[in-house]
């Protein structure tokens, strides 16, 4: 029977929850119910603990207090909080990228002699894009350089970052330039908003609003260095079919999930599993299942179709299971509460890294130079809990979605090359034009535990799909989007309008898959958010106009992270309406509210749609859409020029 | 004489001053009971109850909802009237803004609202029956009983403080 539950739409999820529920083992949901009611003056963003005076709250509605102790007005408040956030999730993805700076640098030295260099066509292309000579010089000499510019990047220079200033449209850096959000250096950006936002520091909103956006963009330029070292080192995704949901684990094998977010490990492991499979049949497996949870579980499948799990809100019901032998983490949207769960059902959690160490947790100190061997070490913890495991029962909910996924720019380009190999970007542009493309929206985010799992996504997509948004997503996003068939092609009769449909499948059939695209493109993890950017300024340079004039939208429908909050906020600095789906603790500060959701539009081109009904996101996305293309001119479905 | 009748009461040595009690009073006098909702409408409620402190102890203070309520007593126009379930309410149209009842009241219960006296009016139930106030509070601090439950329950806590 399909088990359906408030806490989630994937009945799989719901299965899991009643046993987790039924063995009192607590979960998310549990802790969520104990939390109720939440603090409003937190919900509005009205509190503020920057300083030993407070905690300060003003009162939402405009009575007393209105001030903060030191006089900071709720519009002060609210935006030094979102500055802080933006500041915490540019952190975390500079810091995986810097992760992979370093795993490149070591890997050019010959000092991590697990990685190569994959995809030498990629280097050279960033190399040339950063200015770096190509010709006649080794790999690993361009890998030195290449290290070294993302590395210079971090710290302030005369000249802005680079992976910010090189990668936009002309017109776009230009914008940037004249509203001062392009980034000096990455960590000099976070450093100036934990500066501003000190006691008595900015008191200005729109300065810290302005700081905030910039510093966003040093959130793109993490990103993206972070998506082009991973494709040098571990190779750009290709299309690649393989699985979602709780039925990719193996009751026979020995199950290694890979949880949080960087490659540098994961792909190590991948490999390793492989060779590793014969120690795991003589351990009385069938072999080894590696899985994927949040956006380790993206690169992954991504570059070697390792099957997803599960993802974000959902994480602790792969361990429900009983089926994994061990889950191995290294940063970023990891439950502390993994090592609890882990612990009853019998489940080793490995942590592998400095910054993310959790009690209860076996630790293996990943190092680059060492990664095969860590890699081994780790793989034998879980064969060994394999052997522990057997004779107890494990429960595996049946269901499986199929994905095709693997859709890097690089991918896309070369599929519309098929149709068009002069110019394959003509070919999505003809498309606009015709409506049979009425405009792209880029899912992205995680699943956030306020509302039942994938239920936004899955309602605005379906909306979108209708009426011919070619839809592309990303992390936790994508993953709520794969369980639930939207990476299926045989789901595109179903899910897609009729335009769309015919542009999926010409595509598919041009590029003999026998049948259409999936309705969905899965581009990569949360850092792969660069890859969207990408495609649109590749867009806005064929068409020769920049980003805020193209249909082109946003949606993090279930945002958790502050590195949603970064990633949407770059989104509206590069000149997209971003639409948030939970409220942001930014609504007490009506003037903020006022500029985020509109005022910036005169700054940037794009702004925030704060929309918690997802029927309603969607009608307020496509009307973003359809404005843009009476923008340019093109035909708006209805025919009503907004 | 009602013995069923729940009052509000507080637990004074619960209460951490979190406010949330204040903040919940007034969503829940919102077109649709949610906070973000109402501001981005610019919606404007009144609290109608007060957290203060007072020689370092926090100190919530709501309408006591007296059986016996000096508040329409004093009224001189019969605007602030007992209703038929016991709870003591301010005909709005009726009230003059003489701050009688403010006067009167010796729990500082009565708020203003364009010259009108605004007070608690249990029109704040959630789908339970609990009172907005009481629901949002994190440590139990207030508490929605009868007199006879609330009593058990102190005399329950004064017993278990000192058999430990």
């Amino acid at each position: 029977m399909v088990k359906s539950c408030k806490a989630s739409l994937d009945p799989s999820v719901c299965e899991m929850l009643e046993k987790a529920r039924n063995t009192g083992v607590e979960t998310v949901w549990d802790r969520y119910e104990a939390m109720l009611p939440q603090c409003g003056f937190g919900e509005t963003g009205l509190c503020c603990r920057h300083c030993l005076q407070g905690p300060c709250r003003i009162d939402p509605f405009g009575g007393e207090p209105s001030k903060g102790i030191c006089g900071a007005t709720a519009d002060v408040f609210v935006a030094r909080g979102l500055d802080r956030a933006i500041a915490a999730g540019a952190a975390g993805h500079s810091g995986h990228a810097r992760h992979l700076a370093h795993t490149l640098k070591k890997t050019a030295e010959g000092l991590a002699r697990d990685y190569t260099i994959k995809d030498r066509g990629k280097l050279r292309a960033v190399a040339e894009r950063h200015g770096i000579p190509v010709e006649n010089r080794s790999d690993d000499e361009i890998a030195l350089d290449l290290a070294q510019a993302a590395l210079s990047d971090f710290n302030e220079k005369e000249t802005p970052v680079t992976w910010a200033a090189n990668i936009l449209t002309e017109k776009r850096v230009k914008v940037l330039s004249e509203q001062g959000l392009l980034p000096k250096g990455i960590d000099y950006e976070i450093a100036d908003i934990m500066h501003r936002t000190l006691y008595g520091t900015d008191a200005d909103p729109m300065t810290l609003i302005q700081a905030g956006l910039r510093t966003a963009m040093a959130d793109l330029a993490g990103s993206y260095i972070g998506t082009d070292i991973s494709d040098i080192l571990f190779g750009t995704p290709q299309p690649v079919v393989t699985e979602a949901n709780l039925g990719v684990l193996k009751a026979d094998a020995v199950n290694v999930a890979v949880h949080g977010h960087n490659p540098v490990l994961s792909d190590v492991i991948v490999g390793v599993a492989q060779e590793m499979a014969a120690e795991a049949r003589a351990a009385g497996a069938s072999g080894i299942n590696v899985v994927g949870i949040c956006c380790t579980g993206n690169e992954v499948m991504m570059r070697h179709g390792i099957p997803a799990c599960t993802h974000s809100v959902s994480q602790e019901m792969a361990l429900i299971t009983g089926a994994v032998d061990a889950v191995v983490v290294d940063y970023q949207c990891i439950m502390p509460s993994l090592a609890t769960v882990a612990e009853c059902m019998g489940t080793k959690l490995i942590t592998t890294t400095d910054v993310a160490r959790i009690p209860g947790a076996i630790h293996i100190n990943f190092r680059e130079e060492t990664a095969g061997e860590n890699a081994r070490e780790i793989i034998r913890i879980a064969i060994e809990n394999f052997v522990r495991r057997q004779g107890t029962p494990v429960n595996i909910p049946a269901r499986k979605s199929r994905v095709v996924a693997g859709f890097s720019v690089e991918a896309i380009v070369n599929a519309l090359a098929k149709l068009n190999p002069e110019d394959p970007l003509q070919v999505l542009i003809d498309q606009f034009v015709s409506g049979n493309i009425r405009g792209v929206c880029l899912f992205a985010g995680c699943n956030n535990v306020k509302v039942p799992q994938d239920q936004n996504f899955v309602a605005v997509a379906r909306r979108l799909l209708k009426e011919n948004v070619l839809v592309v997503a990303t992390g936790c996003g994508a993953g709520a989007l794969m369980r639930h068939d939207f990476m299926d092609p045989s789901k595109v009769d179903e899910l897609c309008g009729d335009g769309l449909k015919a542009v999926l499948t010409a595509i598919g059939e041009a590029n003999g898959l026998g049948g259409p695209l999936p309705p969905t493109l899965h581009m990569g993890s949360c850092v792969d958010n660069s890859r969207a950017v990408a495609l649109t300024v590749a867009i806005a340079d064929r068409l020769g106009v920049d980003i805020d004039k193209l249909p082109v939208v946003a949606s993090a429908a279930e945002a958790v992270s502050e590195k949603a909050v970064a990633i949407g906020s770059y989104a509206v600095a590069v000149g997209i309406p971003t639409h948030v789906g939970v409220m942001m603790p930014v609504v007490g500060g009506p003037e903020v509210t006022r500029v985020l959701t509109d005022k910036v539009r005169d700054m940037t081109g794009g702004y925030f749609i704060v929309e918690t009904d997802p029927d309603a996101a969607a009608e307020k996305l496509l009307a973003a859409i359809d404005e843009r293309r009476a923008g340019l001119g093109l035909r708006v479905p209805g025919g009503a020029r907004r | 004489m009602n013995t069923e009748r729940k009052e509000i009461f507080v637990r004074y040595e619960r209460c951490v001053g979190c406010h949330s009690c204040e903040l919940a009073c007034a969503v829940s006098h919102t077109a649709n009971r949610n906070l973000a909702g109402a501001l981005l409408r610019g919606e404007r409620p009144q609290k109608y109850l007060w957290v203060e402190q007072f020689d370092g102890v926090k100190t919530p203070s709501v309408c006591r909802q007296c059986e016996d309520a000096p508040c329409v007593v004093a009224c001189p126009t019969g605007a602030m009237h007992r209703r038929a379930d016991g709870i003591n309410i301010c005909n709005i149209q009726e009230c003059i803004g003489c701050w009688m009842c403010a006067l009167a009241c010796p729990f500082g219960a009565i708020g203003r609202g364009e010259g009108k006296a605004l007070k608690c009016d249990r029109e704040c139930l959630n789908e339970e029956g609990i009172p907005a106030c009481v629901g949002a509070c994190p440590t139990d601090a207030l508490v929605y009983l009868t007199v006879e439950e609330f009593q058990a329950l102190r005399r329950r806590e004064a017993a278990a403080s000192v058999i430990r």
